[in-house]
C-alpha cells in the first residue's frame, strides 16, 4: 500500500477555555504531508469550525506550534511520516498556555513575559545618528548571534517543566531574548535587563532541565543563554559589594 | 496535559541530582544521631556497628557512596554548566577528558584495593 492510499486517524483537541475533549478524524495520507497539512485538511474538508493558527507555512513566523503526540513542535515543518505512531496522530494546543479554542493557544502570557524580562530594545541612538559598526567577531556579538534565530513559537515554553511549576517564571524564550539584547552593543540599558531577569520569576528559577534546548525547532540553546544571565546577575552582586 | 518525553540527558541529570540530594538529606540526620552516640551511649553505638557487618548494610553503604559520587559530580556539572562560558564542543572535550581520566585512574585504584 502506498502512502497515497492510506488513512490517518487523528485525535484533535476540541474545546474552549479549560473544557474540552478529543475528537477523532480520518484524514487521507499524502506524500510529504506535514502535521499542519493534516489540521488544514480537517478544517477544509471535515469540520470548518476547527480553530487553529498558522501564517507562513515555512518555519519563519512561529505561529503554528502545537503538541503533536505529546511533543511541542512547529507543525508546518513536522512531517507526519516522522512523528505518527502507526497510522495515528494526536494534536493538542501548546502546553503551559491558556486555550482560546481548539488548537489555538492564548499567547498573551508568553509575550507579556518578553516585556517583563525587558526583552525589548532600548535604543542608544536615534535614526539621525550614523549607523554604528558592529564587530561581528567580538565575543559578545557571538553570544547575541546564538539566539537571534528565535521565531517566538513558544515550543520551549511548552516544553519547560519549570514554567508548568511556576506561573511567574519568565520562561526560556523571553530570557534568551533578554540575553541577546544584553550582549548587543547597541543596547542602551543592559542594567535594566539584569534587574528584570533577577527578580522572582527570573533566570535563577531555571533548574537546567534542558527541555527548551531539546525541543527548540531551530536548535537554539536557551539553557546556555539563561546560564549567561545567571553568571552576569551573580557577577553584578560581587561588583556592587566591591563598589559599596 | 501530558508533559513531553523527558528521557534526554539533561533532564535525567537533573532528576539524578535532585533525588540523590534528597536521599543524602534524609541520611545525614541519622548519620549524626548515630555518631552522637559515641559520646552519649557508647554501648548502643557498638551494637549498631556490629549491624554494619550485615551484607544488606554493606550493600546500603555501596548505595551511599554511589549517591555521594553522583551528587558531587552533579554539582560540578551544574557549576560548569552555569559558570563556564565554554562552547558545547569545549564542554564535550572537557567531559571526555574527565571520563578517560576516571577510567584510567579508577583501573589503578581498583588494583590497589
Amino acid at each position: 500500500m502506498s502512502v497515497e492510499d492510506g488513512k490517518l486517524t487523528v485525535e484533535v483537541w476540541r474545546g474552549a477555555g479549560g473544557l474540552g475533549r478529543f475528537e477523532t478524524f480520518e484524514v487521507p495520507r499524502q506524500e510529504s504531508q506535514t502535521v499542519l497539512d493534516v489540521v488544514s485538511w480537517i478544517q477544509q474538508y471535515a469540520d470548518p469550525t476547527l480553530t487553529y493558527r498558522y501564517a507562513c507555512r515555512v518555519g519563519m513566523c512561529g505561529s503554528c506550534a502545537m503538541m503533536v503526540n505529546g511533543v511541542p513542535r512547529w507543525t508546518c515543518r513536522t512531517h507526519v511520516g516522522k512523528v505518527a505512531t502507526g497510522d495515528s496522530l494526536t494534536v493538542e494546543p501548546l502546553r503551559n498556555l491558556p486555550v482560546i479554542k481548539d488548537l489555538a493557544a492564548d499567547m498573551d502570557p508568553f509575550f507579556d513575559k518578553w516585556v517583563q524580562a525587558e526583552a525589548v530594545h532600548h535604543p542608544s541612538e536615534t535614526r539621525h545618528d550614523p549607523m554604528r559598526a558592529v564587530d561581528a567577531d567580538s565575543s559578545a556579538r557571538q553570544q547575541a548571534n546564538a539566539g537571534i534565530e528565535c521565531i517566538n513559537c513558544a515550543v520551549c515554553y511548552a516544553a519547560c517543566d519549570t514554567v508548568s511549576g511556576n506561573p511567574d517564571y519568565l520562561g526560556p524564550a523571553a530570557l534568551q531574548r533578554a540575553w541577546t539584547l544584553y550582549n548587543d552593543e547597541r543596547e542602551a540599558d543592559p542594567e535594566a535587563i539584569l534587574d528584570a531577569v533577577s527578580g522572582v520569576g527570573g533566570c535563577h528559577n531555571c533548574h537546567s532541565m534542558g527541555s527548551c534546548a531539546q525541543y527548540c525547532p531551530n536548535e537554539l540553546n536557551p539553557l546556555a543563554a539563561i546560564a549567561g544571565l545567571k553568571r552576569e546577575t551573580a557577577k553584578r552582586v560581587f561588583r556592587r559589594r566591591k563598589n559599596a | 496535559m501530558k508533559a513531553p518525553p523527558r528521557a534526554h540527558p539533561l533532564w535525567l541529570a537533573f532528576v539524578l541530582h535532585r533525588v540523590s540530594g534528597l536521599a543524602l538529606a534524609l541520611f545525614l540526620p541519622v548519620h549524626f544521631w548515630i555518631l552522637a552516640k559515641a559520646v552519649t551511649a557508647p554501648g548502643e553505638l557498638n551494637s549498631f556497628l556490629q549491624l554494619t557487618e550485615q551484607p544488606l548494610v554493606k550493600l546500603a553503604e555501596f548505595g551511599l557512596v554511589f549517591l555521594l559520587a553522583v551528587h558531587l559530580f552533579g554539582g560540578l556539572r551544574l557549576l560548569a554548566l552555569e559558570w563556564l562560558p565554554w562552547s558545547d564542543a569545549q564542554k564535550t572535550l572537557a567531559a571526555g577528558a574527565v571520563g578517560v581520566a576516571v577510567l584510567v585512574s579508577g583501573t589503578f585504584f581498583l588494583n590497589a584495593i
